[in-house]
Formats: structure tokens, sequence, C-alpha cells
């Protein structure tokens, strides 16, 4: 059990410095070695509206933002108005005492109001690092990592900065060991100390482990992240990254440095998935690898462009007209994140096929901390079959200009496997056509000489082949929890942390028995132990966050089975444990079977 | 923390040795089919001049890349004997661009038709302009769509017939020679398929510039085009270097590039030399480790190290 699990949540309009705020005390709880998570409920305007930033922290794992909050910091009366009701006994609140009014609140709620004018003087957005500072107090965290921190933030603003926010800081400090009760429970420090990364990040991280050297995106939230991170690493790394002109262009560029032999990827958000997705079925037609993000957001259209959702399965599922091989996983977390791209890279440069990876802004846009060690650049890199200018082929070649108009060499030859060994662009002997039109063997269009069935079977049946032996590569779901349970819970993608925390407060606090099946790899699909697993589940409920059962309907399609209740969420924010505690309760007394649990927090 | 480990070979960038006398004959850039296009296409003319074109600028098959996207023109990749992508429709230009950056020592040479390249692959023309990648546009422009048999292109002219305008386009025409040079193309110049030596000039022009090169090709459609047929263009086409057109000045080339009726210049309308390509430009491809495509992969361990202490 942990010892200490406390959320704080900042919260007021854009362009009052929630995120600076957030970041500080991120940091701070990493380096004491404690695991947390923030998630930042926003909107899409610069300026004003209302932003909250909730950053939980734990010396156990944490997943998700949990229930319930510790400390509020109302940098606004709107953000006052909107949380202080949320808020139970032991909780409380740090405000500034002379423009905000607390309000109503529960019993036990401790108002902790700070002379913010004296101890900030004109500093305007000082407010916020005095309330963090009187938070580090009241949870027993010492004054130094904030000056640490501090001092690390506004070095490039110079000593003046530092100085008079550390004084503020202090100053703050003091006032709440003076003035407010503090919580019971110190906080303990970690093992070790932690990073701070965020799926964003850790994406760009596991695809620079992969070997990626071509990175091209247009900027779409949630996914510009990672088009940062690659732009601001690309002269250190030797990436080249482009910013594109739209999404179709994105991903053709991508093909064509795929082609020529480099590793490449991109990532975007449902809208510009869409647009790449005519060039996902020319990967897919001419075998090249290629790896795509899609962090999806709250559709249709522009939808919830802050908002999370799970709502783009079956686009994705369905990305491009006709039927090819292609792999699609949806990966749980951060750290997740970073593992799966090396295996992915490794898996499309196999099977010459895309890789498309279901992401969210849940996880890209969210923060987590990480233990350094996990974070391992020294992965296995596979590149397949494939044929660069030093190696196999060439050299022994007798015409070095021959391969098209030689059949000295076959790109697209008929294997058993349906693998061909690819030569990249300016391999002598080697040379040949990639064509979108189907092709022959050695790439001729048949459409060139005569539409031929034979041939054209031959080829479908050749690239289909590659999938026979993906699924032996991947690892099968396994069940998490006993055997026996009452009910299984059933998620995909980034539900898996809260889903396992719904099922520890189920059996703690409810005495309900759950178990859960979490779906990583989607395509393919374990089709046998997924049957097996689910056929002894006595009551299977599935979560996940849209409206219609995306996930639901695809299990429905690949396995036959229909599950026994759902557990759906799609106003644009994520489950938190209770929503499903209390919908796993609500199914089991038969009251419904299907559960849209209701936001309580109005961001 | 080891070395990244790499089942693939270390890769050498190929030594791109200059060809030998003999080597190469204008044969050895014959594809294996045959062009299905109709008898008296004019996008013969411009397989033929570009196969020539790189027969006497000495370039080995396999340094070459010809792109394409969809269209009757779009099929040239299969007609030679080069490395070749055949794309997707008005996609040629984007995926050309990923090719030549991620394997520059590659000669990349475009090809479409004005469908494809000024109709639906509009953005990506606008953009590689102003990048100024150094590749070559080759566009086969016939002023109409030939493959889905005879509708209206963005290059058709006003008041023309065509199965979708049965009353005559009343649109007018993309003029792509001054879209380019305000776009940014550093080599901008028209062809015509009636006169094959001048365009193999002007395609090894093309080729050897440093920087976004632009041929617009009168590639006439002799089966759904009546209008502008060879008939029409051999009294009008103007060749630009028989009368001392000065190619470096900015506004007498837009003056020759907007000359249509009577007297149509084809030649090199503008160039520019003194702008970098993008390859040029792009540090990422400077340090000596040639092509990305054959740089050997994996992060070492002092920049992994590196990445790691970012995050704490």
């Amino acid at each position: 059990m942990a010892t200490v699990d406390f959320a704080i949540g900042i919260g007021g309009e854009a362009g009052q410095g929630i995120a600076t705020p957030g970041d500080i005390l991120a940091r701070i709880f990493a380096r004491r070695g404690l695991h947390l998570n923030a998630y930042n409920a926003y909107q899409s305007i610069i300026r004003g509206g209302h932003t909250f930033l909730t950053i939980r922290a734990s010396d156990e794992p944490v997943t998700n933002m949990g229930d319930k909050l510790d400390v509020l910091i109302p940098l606004n009366q709107d953000a006052m108005d909107r949380h202080l009701r949320l808020l139970r006994s032991g909780a409380c609140v740090i405000f500034d005492a002379e423009k905000l009014k607390p309000g109503e609140h529960a019993e036990g709620v401790q108002l902790c109001p700070m002379p913010m004018k004296q101890l900030c003087g004109t500093n305007k957005l000082g407010g916020n690092t005095v309330a963090i500072a009187a938070t580090l107090q009241m949870i027993g965290i010492e004054f130094e990592p904030l000056e640490q921190v501090l001092t690390r933030q506004f070095k490039k603003k110079g000593d003046a900065v530092i100085t008079e926010n550390v004084n503020m800081a202090r100053a703050g400090y003091e006032y709440a060991a003076t003035n407010f009760k503090p919580f019971p429970v110190k906080a303990p420090r970690g093992a070790k100390p932690l990073g701070v990364v965020t799926g964003n990040q850790a994406v760009a991280l596991g695809g620079a482990a992969a070997g990626v050297k071509f990175y091209a995106a247009y900027p779409m939230s949630p996914s510009t992240g990672v088009l940062m991170w690659m732009a601001a690493h690309a002269r250190q790394l030797g990436i080249m990254v482009r910013q594109v002109e739209d999404e179709i262009g994105v991903m053709n560029m991508v093909i064509g440095a795929a082609h020529a032999g480099c590793r490449a990827m991109c990532a975007t958000s449902g809208g510009g998935f869409a647009l790449m997705t005519e060039a996902i079925g020319m990967a897919g037609m001419i075998e090249v690898p290629v790896v795509c993000v899609d962090v999806q957001r709250a559709g249709p259209a522009t939808g919830v462009p802050t908002k999370t959702e799970q709502g783009d399965l079956w686009q994705v599922l369905g990305a491009a007209q006709g039927d090819f091989p292609k792999i699609i996983v949806a990966p749980s977390s951060q750290i997740d994140l970073f593992k799966t791209m090396p295996e992915l890279f490794n898996l499309v440069d196999k099977y010459q096929c895309p890789g498309l990876v279901l992401a969210d802004l849940l996880i890209s846009e969210g923060t987590s901390s990480v233990d350094p060690d996990e974070l391992n650049f020294n992965v296995k890199i596979d590149r397949g079959e494939i044929i660069f200018p030093t190696t196999s082929g060439n050299g022994e070649t007798k015409n070095p200009f021959g391969g098209c108009n030689d059949n000295a060499y076959l790109r697209y030859k008929n294997t058993e496997s349906g693998i061909s060994p690819r030569a990249v662009p300016g391999v002598p002997g080697h040379i040949h056509v990639a064509a979108t039109d189907e092709h022959d063997e050695d790439g001729t269009l048949i459409s060139d000489e005569f539409t031929n069935p034979t041939k054209r079977r031959m080829m479908v049946e050749k690239r289909a082949r590659k999938m026979e032996t993906v699924l032996s590569r991947i690892p099968a779901p396994k069940l998490f929890g006993p055997e026996n349970a009452q009910v299984t819970l059933v998620g995909w993608g980034s539900t898996e942390g809260v889903i396992r925390e719904a099922i520890a407060k189920l059996a703690g606090d409810e005495g309900i028995v759950a178990n859960h099946l979490h779906i990583k790899w989607i395509v393919p699909f374990h089709v046998d132990e997924v049957n097996r697993i689910l056929g002894r589940a006595k009551h299977v409920i599935i979560v996940e966050n849209n409206q219609s059962g995306q996930f639901a309907r695809y299990l429905r399609s690949e396995t036959g089975f229909n599950a026994h209740g759902h557990i759906r969420k799609y106003d644009g924010e994520p489950f938190m444990p209770h929503h499903i505690v209390n919908a796993v309760k609500e199914q089991l007394e038969g009251k419904a079977q299907l559960s849209v649990p209701a936001h309580e927090i109005l961001v | 923390m080891q070395q990244a480990t790499e089942t693939a070979p270390t890769i050498q960038p190929p030594v791109a040795a200059p060809a030998q006398p003999g080597e190469l004959t204008k044969d050895t850039y014959k594809g294996k089919i045959h062009p299905d296009w109709c008898p008296g296409c004019g996008d013969f003319s411009v397989l033929s001049a570009l196969q020539t074109a790189l027969f006497e600028l000495g370039l080995k098959p396999h340094q070459v890349a010809v792109v394409s996207g969809i269209g009757c023109s779009s099929n040239l990749p299969g007609f030679i004997n080069t490395y070749g992508m055949h794309t997707l429709h008005g996609r040629g230009l984007a995926v050309g661009s990923g090719l030549k950056l991620a394997n520059h020592e590659l000669k990349v040479i475009c090809t479409g038709g004005d469908g494809d390249g000024y109709g639906i692959g509009g953005n990506h023309f606008l953009h590689i302009m102003r990048r100024n990648i150094d590749l070559t546009y080759i566009v086969m422009d016939n002023q109409i769509y030939g493959l889905t048999t005879g509708q209206v292109s963005p290059t058709s002219v006003k008041g023309m017939k065509t199965k979708t305008t049965p009353h005559g386009s009343v649109e007018n025409p993309i003029n792509p020679l001054p879209l380019a040079m305000v776009g940014g193309a550093t080599y901008v110049a028209r062809a015509f398929s009636g006169k094959q030596k001048h365009m193999v000039e002007i395609i090894k022009g093309a080729i050897q510039h440093k920087g976004f090169a632009l041929v617009d090709v009168f590639s006439p459609c002799v089966t759904y085009n009546k209008d502008n047929t060879y008939q029409w263009f051999n009294p009008r086409v103007k060749i630009l270097e028989e009368q001392g057109h000065d190619p470096t000045n900015f506004h007498k080339a837009m003056d020759k590039a907007y000359m249509w009726g009577d007297e149509i210049p084809i030649g090199l309308v503008w160039k520019r030399t003194d702008l970098p390509s993008l390859e040029e430009l792009e540090p990422v491809l400077h340090d000596g480790s040639g092509p990305l495509a054959y740089r050997k992969l994996g992060i070492p361990e002092d920049q992994a190290k590196e990445l790691v202490q970012e995050l704490l």
C-alpha cells in the first residue's frame, strides 16, 4: 500500500501560468523519487477559458489522476467555484485572500487564504509560486528542492528574476508553516530520483531509439509535441525533420524516405490521419515499412481538439481502400509508447508494411514519472530482408544496370513467407519500379500487359501471407487478477492503469473480485487466446472512451464474443477510477448493461 | 549501456564513379515494357528525350530514380530503366521529396501530367518550390485528363469543350510558368514534344541545376485534345534560345512566361543560381556520413545519457 497518495489541482484561465507550477511540482516529486501522473484539462484557446491541471503523486506507481483532490490552488474565482465543492474533509484550498472568496465547502476542508499582495508585491504570476511553496510545506517537503527547481526554471531570465521568485517562495513557505495545518503524513522519499516524460516525448524518444532518421509532420493537437521534440533534437541526433504543407504530403514524404531505406515515421491526430489514409494504402501496396502514430482526440471533424477519446479505432482499422497487411498497436502508457516504437519498427521492417500506433491525448500530452533505467536505448534493431548498396547482391551482379529489364532481381518475388527481399534505390543490379498499381513479381504493372486475374490473385495472396506469421511475434494478452473473478473488465490502449486501480478499489472497498484483460496489439489479433480467456469469464464488461463501443464491435467481429456490459465515456475527459467502480456495481446489481459515467468536474 | 545492436551490416555510401566510355548506351535506359500510350502521344517524345538526357549526362541507371503520380504520363517510370516509383495521384512530388532528402546522392526526377501536378497535387507543387529541393519535375502538359477519357484539366484553355465541359470551360486555366517563378522555383522551362532535340537540352539543364527545376512540356494528347494539337503548336512555338532571351532577367522572363496565342515561347524561361537547395541548407546532411538512408541506426551511449538527463 502506498504511504502517501495525494493530488494537487491548479486551476485558472489559460495565460495565468498553470503549466509552470505544474512542471515545478512534477520535477520536485520525481527528483524525490515519487511517482506521479499529471493531466491537464484545457481548452483550445490561448488566453482565457478554464484550465485545470491535476498532478497526483505517490510512493507507488501512479497511472491516472485518481478520484480525489488534496490541495486545490484556484488562480481565479471561476476555478474556486468549479472545484471547491468537490473537496472532501482533509483537503485544503490555497488562495489569494484579497481576490477570491471560498464559498460553500464540505466540513473539514481547510481554507488557506494567503495575503498574496504582501507576499508577492507587484509580481502578477507570483501567486503561483507562493501557492506551490505553501503546498510543499504542508506535505512536508523541504524548501531546498523548490529553490533548486526555481533556479533552473528561471535560469534564462537572469539572477534578479531567480532571486525574486526564490524570495517569494520562501515567504509563502514560511507563511504556511505559521498559519496552516500540515497534512498528517509527510511525503516520503522514493528509492531513486525519477524522470518526467510526456507520451509525445516518449514516442519521439522511442522513435529515436529505433533509429528513425526521417520525421515529418503537420502540427495538430495533441500530437504536435512529437514534432517539437524531434525538431529540437534533429541536429543532435542526425534526424531529418520536416514540417510539411499538409498530412497528405507528410505521409507521402515519409513513404519516399522509407523507400530510400530510412526508418521514417510521423504522428498526427484523427483529422490528419484521415488525410494520410490513401498513402497508407500505398505503403501496403509497394511494401514499404512506415510508422504512423494517431494521437486520438475527441472527434469527428475538428471535434474537441484538446480532449481525449478512443474514437479512431475503426478509422485506423479501415485506413485506405482494399486489403493489405498492416500492424496496429495501442500502447497503454508513456513508457509503453517508448518501448513499443522499436518493437514496431522491427516488425514493419520485417513485414514491409505500415505500422499504426493508436495513442490518445490522455497519455500523449499527459505526464508521467519514469524510471531512467527503463529508458533503454540499447534496443534490438532488425531491418529484415533489406538490400543496401554494399550488402548482398552488390558486386556479384553481372549487369549493374539490370533488375528491371533482365529479371535478375524480383522486388516482389512470390516467396513462401510473402516477404520479398527489398533493395533500396541506389543498389546496382536491383533496379525496379515500386508501383501502386497492381504489379507482377518484377514490379511491372499488370495493367501494362493484360489485367491478369491469376497474377492479381497471386500478388494479393503474397502480401496477405505476410500476416500469417506476425501473430507469433507479438505477445498474447494476459489475464490480470484472479482467474475465477466475478467480473472481467476488458480495455485497450490508455485505460489500462485506471482499470487496474478500479479493480483494486472494487476488491478493497466493495468486496467485488474483478480481473482485467487488457488488449494492446489490435492487428493482428490473438483470437484464440482472447476467446479462451473470455470463454471462462463469468461477466465481461468492456471499458472504453467512445460512444459506440468501437472496441466491443471489433472484439465481436474478430471473436464472435458479445460482452455482458459496457462502460463508455465520451465527454472528452478520461475515466477516473470511481467511474468504473460505480458502473461495475450498477451492472452487477442488474441495473444497467451500458453505463455512461458523468464527469463531475466541470473542466 | 552498450552500443545498439544492428543485424543489418554497416552500410558504406556508394561511390558514384563516373560511367566508363562505352559502358552506357542509349538503350541502357530502355525499360522492359513498351509504353502503352496511344500512337502519336506526345509522351513518347518526352520519354525519349529523358533517356537521351540521362545518357548524355552519363548517369548510371541505378543512381537515378524516376517518381511519378498517376495518369497516362505517370506510367513513364515503367518504361525507363532506372529506379522508379509509381505513386498516387498528385503525390509524386511529395514522395520524390522524401526520397531525395533521404538519399540526396540519387538523381530524382519526378514526372506527371497537368492534372496530377497542377490539380490534385497543387499544394505539394507550391511548397516544393519554396523549399527548392534539388529535383527535376517534368510535367507532360496535354491540357486534358486523358486516362479518364477526356475531361477538363487545370490547364485547359477557357472555352474548351470536354466531356465535363460540354458547353465550353468557363474557368481560367493555370499558367504554370509564372506560378513557378513566383513560387520560388529556380529553373523554369517549357518544352514541346515536337521539338525533341531542344527538349533534351532543357531536361539536361534541369537535371544539372542545383535546386527545383520545372519543365512544363506541351505533350499533345492525340486522342482527347483536338484543340491543342501538334498542328496547333507547331507554327506558334518559338525557341527562346534562338531569340537571345536572358533567363536571369525576372521581368523579361515573366513577360515570356505569360505569352500565349500566336507566339508561345519554349525554352529556359527563368533560372537563378544564387539560392541554395534545401539539401545544401540542411545541416543533418552535412556531417560527412553520406545519405541518411545508408547511415547506421541506433543511439550511441553518450547521446542516450544526454536524452535521459533532460528528463531528470
